[in-house]
């Protein structure tokens, strides 16, 4: 047996052990995705003791050194973990943007110091992180942005505002882009963390399309930031910010960036019914859900792909620009193709039998995919000028 | 196995992609379809090609080949593909040998070590109509003597006119069944037709062909299992062939764009264009791991190879064909020209999208493996 099996029985025993029985049954609603932090409320017991056991264990953050928190796994590791966690259908411990988010960017940029301060309680969720980037006059040009710093000898005084950040009412910290030089675009702007119980910080959520409200606007009225709570050098945050965005779009493409891997005909021609030749009974639907499974069969073959080359350093560094592309639209289709699959059913929008209208709200939702993270337009000027190499792009 | 080419795979891919490049260029093609070459390729450069060892790539060393895979096999196709080579190498070098490896027997003895020393053109005899519809055969087989005696009607049979044996798919009493049938077999006529694309198709009537037992591949009525094979392996090698039609199509597109100018601007600096072209790089890109995917299926025998087969040849089909499409829009007028290239790309790749199945074809399968 080698090493990596002999990894993957301990996995599997641990798993047993520890992961309880409700904690594989799929998500129904919001409350059965663990966020953590200071006023996480954990929905039941069971909840609260897998997000204990994989504290414990450093699985909330398996590739993260145990210092920090983690369990120190190789990337093989971690991909075996991955799928002996999908084999049981285990819940993800704990979501957080701290982990997808803040923490690569600590990693890559923070001082030992801040590592040990801020990633041991992610890895613990025990602080919630948002997000500051977008602002209302900065969205795909969010070099442009107008959030202002102020340089009072040892802290900053920070006015202005966000949009887009995500949770921003639930959250207990901050990442944000604030501007420290206003002479200087690209190198004027300073990666600041700070704590939203800070004085002048005040969150309004949005009510978006789904009826839902994700985002929320975020206000600076003379917020007081220490100047020990940046990440990188002072100036120098885009650099941050970009790796960042880098990340994000690596993690979209890696992840479901083209939603549920599996076949959307073949999940609909149970709940649809079959005509005597056993094909689902609407020619035309059946053609383009088919059409979109090659689609989908063919972007997971991409997905492992891509992962394969980025890891090993082969990948164009711009092709994540493409993976997100190519993903989200894929994903808004699939959403497309439930809705018209599900009929007048899907349109319901607050009955119990569509769990809240979850078809109609999560259609909805995809909308911001190719919105989020870089619209799709600028992934493809992105490709043009950077893979493509094609001029005044 | 990463989906990646290994380094063994980066260096054959380093010494075909120049030699097809040189030795079998666009005008290579231009000047076979100028002269009415009446082979369809030519037997010079499939001579060059044996040099390499190249028509025996997939046959098992066993009966003198290189014993690679369909990852090997598809770096070849891509350049065939990259430089519309005419060529008999997906028909005899990858259909006929999957076909062969597979049955194992006589004709595997006879014929694997003949194609892998360049010897034997091999063409497949699998469709009957203008559509590709395998699973409605209607040639029959029936025992005759110490054999069969063929009839039917069979089209589309690359190189059929010039093979030295066409593997023919028959109906017999309780399936289907391949055989063997050489070309001096009385009773057979192959009657070539011209393609769009300049190759050479032939639609070849089978009127009372009298083979021996032996000319069966494999066993009698178990040819379906050996016919999957045949065209999993021509399937995968044709969405290859594609990926290189598609790939040179939007290089030589993507390079236009910055050649060439229009109101003082090079047309490669407008959005609308830049845009398409960023789109199309997307679908290439997928197309390329789909069909890599197919390829490492096919090799490790996976029982997932069947789907993502079809997933590759439909892929592989709608991205190639949106990549001459643009080529032949964004070249303009020129590319509405018979002295500039693009418009041959397009040509291929349309003959390619229909051999062994389009892309109607294969998402309707893809939807039958999934259930509906």
């Amino acid at each position: 047996m080698s090493e990596l099996d002999a990894f993957r029985a301990e996995v599997r025993d641990w798993l047993e052990a520890n992961c309880p029985a409700e904690m594989r049954e799929p998500v129904r609603d919001e409350g059965d995705v663990c966020w953590g932090g200071r006023n996480w409320v954990f929905k039941n017991d069971a909840q609260k003791a897998w997000l204990d056991a994989c504290v414990a264990k450093g699985y909330t953050v398996p590739d993260w050194p145990k210092p920090y928190g983690g369990a120190g796994l190789t990337p093989e590791q971690t991909k075996v973990l991955k799928q002996e966690m999908k084999r049981i259908h285990a819940r993800s411990p704990l979501d957080s943007f701290g982990i997808w988010m803040l923490g690569p960017a600590l990693l890559q940029f923070g001082t030992e110091e801040q590592k040990v301060e801020y990633l041991n309680p992610i890895a613990r969720g025990e602080i919630r992180w948002c997000q500051g980037y977008s602002e209302p006059g900065s969205g795909s040009d969010l070099v442009s942005l107008q959030t202002f710093g102020e340089d009072k000898g040892d802290h900053w005084v920070v006015n202005g505002s966000k949009i887009w950040t995500s949770y921003a009412d639930k959250a207990d910290w901050i990442f944000c882009l604030v501007r420290t030089d206003k002479a200087n675009k690209y190198q004027g702007i300073t990666f600041m963390l700070f704590d939203m119980a800070s004085k002048g910080v005040t969150t309004k959520p949005i009510l978006l399309i789904s009826g839902n409200s994700p985002f929320c606007e975020t206000f600076f009225d003379d917020v007081e930031v220490p100047k020990t709570q940046f990440i990188g050098e002072v100036n120098r945050g885009w650099d941050v910010a970009k790796y960042l965005l880098g990340h994000e779009r690596e993690m979209i493409s890696g992840g479901g960036a083209g939603g549920d891997m599996v076949s959307i005909g073949g999940a609909f021609a149970k709940a649809f019914g079959k005509n005597e030749a056993g094909e689902l009974d609407d020619p035309i639907l059946r053609a383009e859900m088919a059409a979109f499974d090659v689609d989908v069969f063919a972007y997971r073959a991409m997905g492992e792909r891509f992962m394969d080359m980025w890891k090993t350093g082969r990948a164009h560094p711009a092709s994540s620009n493409m993976m997100k592309y190519v993903g989200t639209e894929l994903n808004k289709r699939r959403h497309e193709l439930v809705m018209s699959g599900g009929g007048s059913e899907a349109l319901e929008w607050d009955s119990e039998e569509t769990k809240g209208g979850a078809r109609a709200r999560g259609w909805l939702r995809t909308k911001a995919n190719s919105i989020e993270g870089g619209t799709s337009e600028v992934m493809l000027n992105v490709i043009a000028k950077r893979i493509l190499d094609l001029p005044g792009a | 196995m990463p989906l990646y080419h290994n380094d063994d795979q980066a260096m054959l891919k380093d010494s075909v992609a120049p030699f097809v490049a040189e030795q079998a260029p666009v005008s290579h093609l231009r000047s076979l379809r100028d002269s009415a070459d009446a082979t369809g390729f030519s037997r010079d450069l499939w001579a060059q090609f044996t040099e390499m060892g190249l028509p025996g790539m997939l046959v098992p060393e066993a009966h003198g080949g290189l014993g690679m895979g369909h990852m090997e096999a598809g770096i070849v196709l891509e350049e065939i593909g990259r430089n519309l080579t005419p060529s008999p190498f997906l028909s005899t070098s990858v259909g006929a040998v999957a076909a062969l490896a597979k049955a194992g027997g006589t004709q595997a003895g006879r014929w694997l070590p003949a194609i892998a020393s360049g010897e034997a053109i091999i063409a497949l005899a699998i469709d009957e109509g203008a559509k590709h519809r395998p699973d409605r055969i209607a040639t029959t087989a029936t025992r005759a003597g110490n054999g069969f005696r063929l009839d039917g009607k069979k089209s589309f049979v690359l190189h059929g006119h010039v093979a030295d044996m066409s593997i023919v798919a028959a109906k017999t009493d309780g399936g289907i069944t391949l055989f063997a049938v050489p070309k001096d077999a009385k009773g057979v006529t192959a009657d070539p037709r011209r393609l769009v694309d300049s190759s050479l198709a032939s639609h070849v009537t089978l009127d009372g062909v009298e083979v021996d037992a032996d000319a069966v591949i494999g066993e009698v009525d178990a040819g379906g299992e050996i016919l999957d094979a045949l065209l999993a392996a021509t399937r995968t090698g044709a969405a290859a062939e594609m990926v290189g039609v598609g790939q040179g199509a939007m290089d030589m597109t993507v390079n236009y764009l910055k050649e060439r100018k229009q109101f003082g601007k090079l047309i490669g600096e407008f959005q609308g264009l830049q845009h398409r072209a960023a789109h199309l790089y997307g679908e290439m890109e997928v197309a390329r791991a789909t069909v890599m995917k197919a390829q490492q299926l096919l090799d490790e025998g996976s029982e997932g190879a069947r789907l993502m087969v079809s997933v590759a040849k439909a892929k592989a089909g709608r991205a190639a064909n949106l990549a001459v499409r643009e080529g032949v829009q964004m070249h303009g007028g020129i590319g509405m020209t018979d002295e500039y290239d693009i418009g041959l790309y397009m040509k291929r790749d349309r003959a390619l999208a229909e051999y062994m199945g389009d892309v109607h074809y294969h998402i309707d399968q893809v939807a039958r493996m999934n259930g509906y």
